[in-house]
């Protein structure tokens, strides 16, 4: 667990967009627990992973089960981190989520949340260096 | 000083024609612009990336064609040029069928069981 | 002595890949690092008991820790009577801390 009054920090290089795989929430449920640890957070979004905090994403109804969309009640990815930037603030941490640039230019997805910002592998390079530990979780 | 980063690549052609690059060779690329002294281990179907004289030219839909194909062997070579280590599991090569005189110069073959040794000398092993 | 924790996201009966993972686990244990092999998602499928399934106690023995995501393992109905000998459920935390400690991650 990590020191209150220093916290280590810990970095996540994500890969997958939204709605295609199970590693994306897995990756929220570690950066979550992170949080909750008392670790700083970065994380580097490389290609599909940039549309994982796009601001125009939005909910629907859910026919086959005969519910609207209030009681389909379905978080999108940008809720998840928004989420998680906001446990980050509460619990007096840093959740730093970089999207690389050029993969949010290449896929059209510029429009982010808050608290999320645009970068490049520069970033990545600090984060690596400022880090107990970097994963890497893969697309395939 | 610069942290010594090994990527390893496994996963092969899987979005270089729409990139025009392999996005983890890119990346290696680019994090060594940045200062980080990075490495490549390719297994599984990556090992393909070492073989010389890939084409991936002539992608045309309607009037819009492809001017820059992916290049990837190319890519390892200038890497190697700017002083990185490219590996290759050794296995992985022979029973897809790639000679050793198929691979580009430069290429250092290891075996399964080298891996622990080999991860020693690096900072920081990321498998993509 | 390095720390190591592999995930593995995959299960052995959809890929024949994932036995190089587990092999590597066992490879860098018997180097004398510290080895945590942690199935997640798919990769659970693997940890429960049957004719067909790997030998974690094997891996046990060479020196590898192999833990099971507790989620995933409730996600596909996996109660901790039916897990294999030489896994124990456990959460993410585990992988959290030993990211905290400097452990090289590896996920496939």
């Amino acid at each position: 667990m990590a020191d209150s009054d220093t916290p280590a920090t810990i970095t996540f290089v994500l890969n997958d967009p939204p709605y295609e795989n199970a590693r994306s929430t897995t990756a929220f449920r570690l950066i979550d627990t992170a949080i909750r640890r008392g670790f700083n957070v970065n994380v580097f979004a490389y290609e599909g992973a940039v549309a994982l905090p796009f601001a125009r994403q939005a909910p629907h109804a859910n026919a086959v089960h005969g519910r609207d969309v209030a009681s389909e009640d379905h978080p999108n990815t940008k809720d998840w981190i928004a989420a998680l930037l906001a446990e980050a603030a509460e619990r007096q941490v840093k959740l730093d989520w970089v999207n690389c640039g050029l993969c949010v230019d290449e896929r059209g997805v510029a429009e982010a949340i808050p608290g999320t910002r645009r970068g490049s592998p520069a970033d990545l390079a600090k984060f690596s260096e400022a880090s107990r530990s970097t994963l890497v979780i893969p697309t395939r | 000083m610069a942290e010594n980063i090994l990527s390893i690549v496994e996963s092969a052609y899987r979005a270089t024609l729409e990139e025009q690059d392999d996005p983890i060779v890119w990346l290696a690329h680019a994090l060594r612009a940045s200062g980080a002294a990075t490495h490549l281990l390719l297994r599984g179907n990556a090992v393909n990336y070492g073989v010389r004289d890939q084409d991936a030219s002539g992608l045309r839909f309607g009037a819009r064609a492809q001017t820059q194909p992916p290049r990837i062997d190319r890519d390892l070579l200038a890497l190697i040029d700017k002083g990185g280590e490219v590996f290759y599991i050794r296995d992985d090569a022979s029973i897809r069928g790639i000679r050793p005189d198929e691979v580009i110069p430069g290429l250092k073959p290891v075996k399964t069981t080298d891996l622990p040794a080999l991860f020693r000398r690096f900072d920081r092993v990321w498998h993509w | 002595m390095a720390r190591y924790v592999l995930i593995e996201s995959r299960d052995p009966f959809e890929s024949n890949d994932v036995r190089y993972f587990y092999e590597l686990a066992a490879s860098l244990a018997r180097a004398e690092n510290d080895v945590t092999l942690f199935l997640v998602q798919n990769g659970v499928l693997a940890a429960r008991a049957g004719e067909q399934a790997p030998s974690f106690a094997e891996l046990g023995q060479a020196g590898v820790r192999v833990l099971a995501d507790d989620f995933s393992l409730r996600e596909r109905g996996i109660t901790a009577t039916r897990l294999s000998d030489g896994v124990k459920a456990s959460g993410v935390e585990a992988i959290v801390d030993r990211l905290g400690t400097g452990a090289h991650a590896l996920w496939h």
